[in-house]
């Protein structure tokens, strides 16, 4: 029997699979994939909670809510990283440490 | 067990696996590939979970916008002809630290709470409600949603122009 404990174990390890990959890689857009990873692990909470409480559709709506700010973040973040490889010629995060020095 | 919940093993363990490949493979291609997998494999427990909509959106916008844009980044940031593509790691020990602490304590969450449920509604078609609470309860919001997608495109566009004209 499949209950709602399954699918918060589920979007757990999506979250901290994410959460590995923005705090390892080095290369820019695999970061983004991690962040990716983790909207979609909040995004399966959302529709879990929605599917077992008795709120209506209200999970739902919010999960439509984050699809949206995902696209928009994903859209300048990946105009922040082309701007990155016009200036530096790289995407690799530990080069860029201007401020660093 | 039934063929439901061998159904959603089964997705499980397909996003699951695909999302480790997404972290953990070395090849910046095979990352993207994965990551495929891993959107249609969510969209697959969006269905099981009865959200109808939500999963043709999940289909619409991730593997057909934001995978897409991802691909992108990935083919303009290398040389065409550096083909390999291969993305480095680091911070390894404490990443693999601080994830496993995460996934413990959300488990423990998960499974130690006492959730108010309610029995399971019947599934039934969302996309007319989803349309109604757009235009009624949630109008504000999505307005609001409409102005940052604006702002988004705006402002994407701002940082990557050449620099010549400014």
């Amino acid at each position: 029997m499949i209950t709602l404990q399954h699918y918060l174990l589920l979007s757990a390890a999506l979250f901290s699979l994410g959460i590995f990959g923005v705090l390892t890689r080095k290369n820019a857009v695999n970061v983004l994939m991690g962040i990716e990873l983790i909207l979609n692990s909040a995004n399966i909470n959302l529709i879990a909670f929605s599917r077992y409480s008795s709120h209506g559709l209200d999970g739902q709506m919010f999960a439509v809510f984050v699809i949206v700010v995902a696209a928009a973040e994903v859209a300048v973040a990946l105009a922040i990283v082309l701007t990155m490889y016009r200036l530096l010629k790289t995407v690799s995060l530990d080069r860029a440490d201007t401020l660093r020095r | 067990m039934s063929v439901f919940d061998i159904l959603f093993c089964v997705v499980a363990l397909v996003t699951v696996g695909s999302a480790a490949i997404v972290v953990l493979s070395r090849s910046l291609i095979y990352s993207a590939f994965a990551l495929l997998f891993t959107f249609f494999g969510v969209a697959i427990v969006y269905v099981l979970l009865g959200a109808d909509f939500l999963a043709a959106t999940q289909v619409l916008i991730y593997v057909g916008g934001i995978l897409i844009l991802l691909l992108f980044g990935v083919m303009l940031t290398h040389r065409l002809y550096n083909l390999d593509l291969k993305t480095d790691t680091f911070q390894l020990i404490p990443g693999m630290l601080i994830a496993f602490a995460v996934f413990t304590s959300l488990a423990l969450v998960a499974t130690q709470t006492r959730w108010n449920l309610v029995p399971e509604k019947q599934i039934s078609p969302t996309t007319e409600t989803i349309g109604r609470l757009f235009m009624q309860e949630y109008l504000l919001p999505f307005e609001t949603a409409s102005i940052l997608l604006l702002v988004a495109l705006i402002g994407a566009a701002m940082l990557v122009r050449r620099r010549s004209d400014v």
